[in-house]
């Protein structure tokens, strides 16, 4: 059934140089980093300690890498076969988001030294969301690997070492089902602790499914994102009516997102909040519709398999979920200890996440000329 | 306050004469800064009064071993009263090889003789260690090794104290690599209970409360595990340091003479071993000269000297191990940095970025359009 293929084709294009000089700039400002201190580096601050490297790296990141889970969740708990084909572009999707987060919380450690203690038992403190969090990553970035394995093993001839591997990969498949959902629910169960920091538009005890939903939804709109993209850029062709279906999932899912929250901003009476005319009112419009827009454009059947609109819903949902993570972390949260605390990143700050997300797209290009993973219809 | 013993009890006028010329009131004073070291109630004073008075003087026998006599010159020096009216007075120091007035075999022979008339009643006291390597012979005194002298000596005494840190665990002769087995008093005398005041030297007042305690009460004072007495050794110096604030808000001195130094900031990271050290030095301090009399006080950390396995056995640099919190390598600003809000370049940066992403998809999207008109539910490669 392997229907895969690399797409080959040169590596050293014009794109890909530009990516890599970003890539370079990244890890120059890393190593000044790891020199002289977060301080010296980013802005965050003790009323700020998180600032985009984690919101955006490693929350928005690990949220664009559920695209392996979202497929995973419809093919084999939902046990709909059609959508296979785009299992495996998925999974790298989230082999990347994931891989590449794990990694980039280290820089936003400040101790980053004693990043080995997370594995010692003996120093384990079990109800801690932080620890729960960091250890369903990192299987999770195993178990990624590992559910990715047989692209590398078709690419090398290794047949035998596949089929094998394909015996016990059912296992591998249930536990890339089940650390997503811990995990995803818990990067919102780290912002409930936060408490009255967080502005009630977002604060909620319902913040754990709110992230779980929206990250599915993540990673439902990043497939026709990807699949678009490449057909237009690597000239591949489009699975439209796996799209369009595909799509209609996206539908409901946000349907029943947008049902639960504003369903709990009305129940918990905080939507007047929505009305203040504040930043925070702007920025909660601006994330709202734009989970909106996307129900417009899809609501028909026959809007559907249109891809311009099925991209640009892709693109909205995208942004919606990323602005949801931002806003919850960055924008609604107002530390109120010690005074009037002030956050926005600084130019080394986002040129960093901007060379970890070109290097995303480095290993992109570098996988799909190389591997079996693009679908050949 | 209301006591069983009155003053009237007491032949107070009887004794002022024979204390040397300390007034009755500078007597009662001293009585009472004894009882409050111990924690006892003021009245109590009254019959530390009456025992320190008592025309029976206690006989004290004291025996020194391997020692530099800095603990008898430590007694030399406490003022209320002076050690000398005490020991003449309130106790009969019958044989101290510093302090006897006799010498050689007369010394001797008083010693044997009193140690023979008050069996069962003296008091024994043994400043520095006993060697006992090769039968003892590195310290003899009157040809007969000491550790001799302490065996026969222990055997009729009412009570042992061993002072200082030699007596008490071994001390300096014991370190390195102590030629002369020297050893602490309680390993030799080990069905005896013998009360431990250690310190390099220890503090004065401590042995001077244990001895009126006894006298007082015929009981020791209580003693902890290492057999110290309580009310001196039972808390750390780390916990009444008077740099313990500095401590606290993370203020260390890092090397001799520096600004933190200078200014009296904590010592702990200079080696100072009072957050390991049992001892009340910066409670009652030192010469009775007045605050900051104590090591620490002077700028030098803490070297451990009442505890066995500190003193003497790890290097003065050496940082001590905390039984409580251990500082962290850096605190947290008083006023730390509010932050920084958006700049021109990065706000030209976001902007870029997000022109940049919105192009491309304007781009992309425009491209589509141009797709979805030439045929949307087209499978095959565009080309």
């Amino acid at each position: 059934m392997s229907t895969h293929a690399p797409i080959g084709g040169k590596l050293l294009t014009k794109p890909f140089l530009i990516l890599s000089l970003l890539f370079m700039l990244a890890l120059a400002i890393l190593l000044a980093r790891f020199i002289f201190g977060l301080g010296a580096v980013t802005n965050i601050n003790d009323g700020y300690p998180w600032g985009i490297w984690i919101v955006i790296d490693v929350m928005i990141g690990t949220a664009l890498g559920c695209a392996g889970y979202a497929v995973a969740l419809l093919v084999y708990l939902f046990n709909r076969g059609e959508y296979h084909p785009l299992m495996r572009s998925a999974l790298m999707a989230g082999l990347f988001g994931y891989t590449l987060a794990g990694i980039a919380v280290i820089f936003d450690l400040g101790r980053y030294w004693q990043f080995y203690t997370l594995l010692l038992p003996w120093y384990v403190q079990l109800n801690s969301v932080m620890l729960e969090v960091a250890w369903c990553v990192m299987a999770y970035v195993v178990v990624l690997w590992i559910e990715f394995t047989p692209a590398f093993l078709e690419r090398f001839g290794l047949e035998n070492l596949r089929g094998k591997l394909s015996k016990v990969l059912f296992f591998f498949i249930a536990l890339g089902i089940l650390l997503p959902t811990m995990h995803q629910s818990s990067l919102g169960t780290m912002a409930v602790v936060a408490g009255h920091q967080i502005s009630p538009l977002w604060q909620t005890q319902l913040l754990p499914p709110l992230f779980l939903i929206s990250a599915l939804l993540m990673g439902y709109a990043i497939v026709p994102f990807e699949s678009i993209l490449a057909s237009m850029g690597l000239r591949q062709p489009l699975e439209t009516h796996l799209l369009a279906k595909i799509s209609g999932v996206a539908l409901l899912v946000t349907l029943l997102y947008l049902a639960l929250r504003f369903g709990d901003l009305l129940w918990r009476g905080a939507l007047d909040l929505a009305f203040a005319g504040d930043t925070d009112a702007v920025m909660f419009w601006i994330e709202n519709l734009l989970f909106i827009l996307p129900v417009l454009l899809l609501a028909q059947r026959r809007w559907r398999i249109r891809p311009r609109l099925v991209f640009i819903s892709a693109i909205s949902l995208l942004l919606a979920g990323s602005i949801y993570r931002l806003n919850v972390y960055i924008i609604g949260y107002h530390p109120t200890a010690g005074g009037n605390w002030f956050y926005f990143p600084s130019v080394p700050e986002i040129m960093v996440t901007v060379g970890i997300f070109s290097f995303e797209v480095i290993l992109y290009l570098l996988f799909v000329k190389n591997l079996p993973v693009l679908h050949r219809a | 306050m209301a006591t069983h013993i009155t003053e009237s009890d007491i032949n107070l006028d009887g004794f002022v004469g024979s204390l040397g010329g300390v007034s009755r009131r500078e007597f009662l004073k001293f009585c009472a800064g004894i009882a409050a070291t111990m924690g006892l109630p003021a009245g109590m004073a009254w019959r530390i009064a009456e025992a320190a008075s008592n025309p029976m003087r206690p006989p004290v026998i004291w025996l020194s071993a391997q020692e530099c006599t800095g603990c008898t010159e430590s007694l030399l020096r406490s003022t209320h009263p002076t050690l000398e009216q005490l020991i003449l007075d309130a106790i009969s120091l019958d044989y101290h090889e510093t302090l006897c007035a006799g010498a050689g075999h007369q010394a001797e022979a008083y010693r044997q003789q009193s140690m023979q008339e008050n069996r069962g009643k003296y008091v024994l006291v043994v400043d520095g260690s006993i060697p006992v390597k090769d039968g003892g012979i590195y310290c003899k005194v009157a040809d007969r090794p000491i550790i001799d002298h302490l065996r026969e000596a222990a055997d009729g005494a009412a009570a042992i104290i061993a002072i200082g840190s030699c007596a008490s665990w071994g001390g300096i002769p014991s370190s390195g690599p102590n030629p002369t087995g020297a050893t602490g008093v309680a390993e030799i005398l080990k069905d005896k209970t013998v009360v431990n005041i250690p310190g390099c030297p220890p503090n004065p007042y401590n042995f001077l409360t244990t001895v009126l305690h006894f006298l007082a009460f015929s009981t020791l004072p209580a003693l902890d595990d290492k057999n110290r007495p309580k009310f001196a050794y039972n808390r750390l110096i780390h916990e009444n340091c008077e740099r313990r604030p500095h401590f606290d808000a993370g203020r260390f001195a890092i090397t001799f003479g520096d600004e933190g130094h200078r200014k009296g900031w904590c010592l702990y990271k200079l080696g100072c071993k009072g957050p390991e050290t049992y001892a009340n030095c910066p409670a009652i301090l030192f010469g009775d000269v007045g605050a900051g009399a104590w090591p620490v006080g002077t700028g030098h950390p803490c070297f451990g000297c009442t505890e066995q396995g500190v003193g003497f056995t790890k290097p003065i640099h050496a940082l001590s191990e905390l039984k409580t919190v251990t500082p962290p390598n850096t605190y947290p600003g008083i006023s730390e940095n509010i932050g920084q809000g958006v700049t021109p370049a990065s706000a030209a940066l976001v902007a870029g970025i997000a022109g940049a992403a919105v192009g491309a998809g304007a781009v992309a999207v425009s491209r589509l359009g141009r797709g979805d008109d030439s045929g949307s539910d087209d499978d095959e490669p565009k080309s």
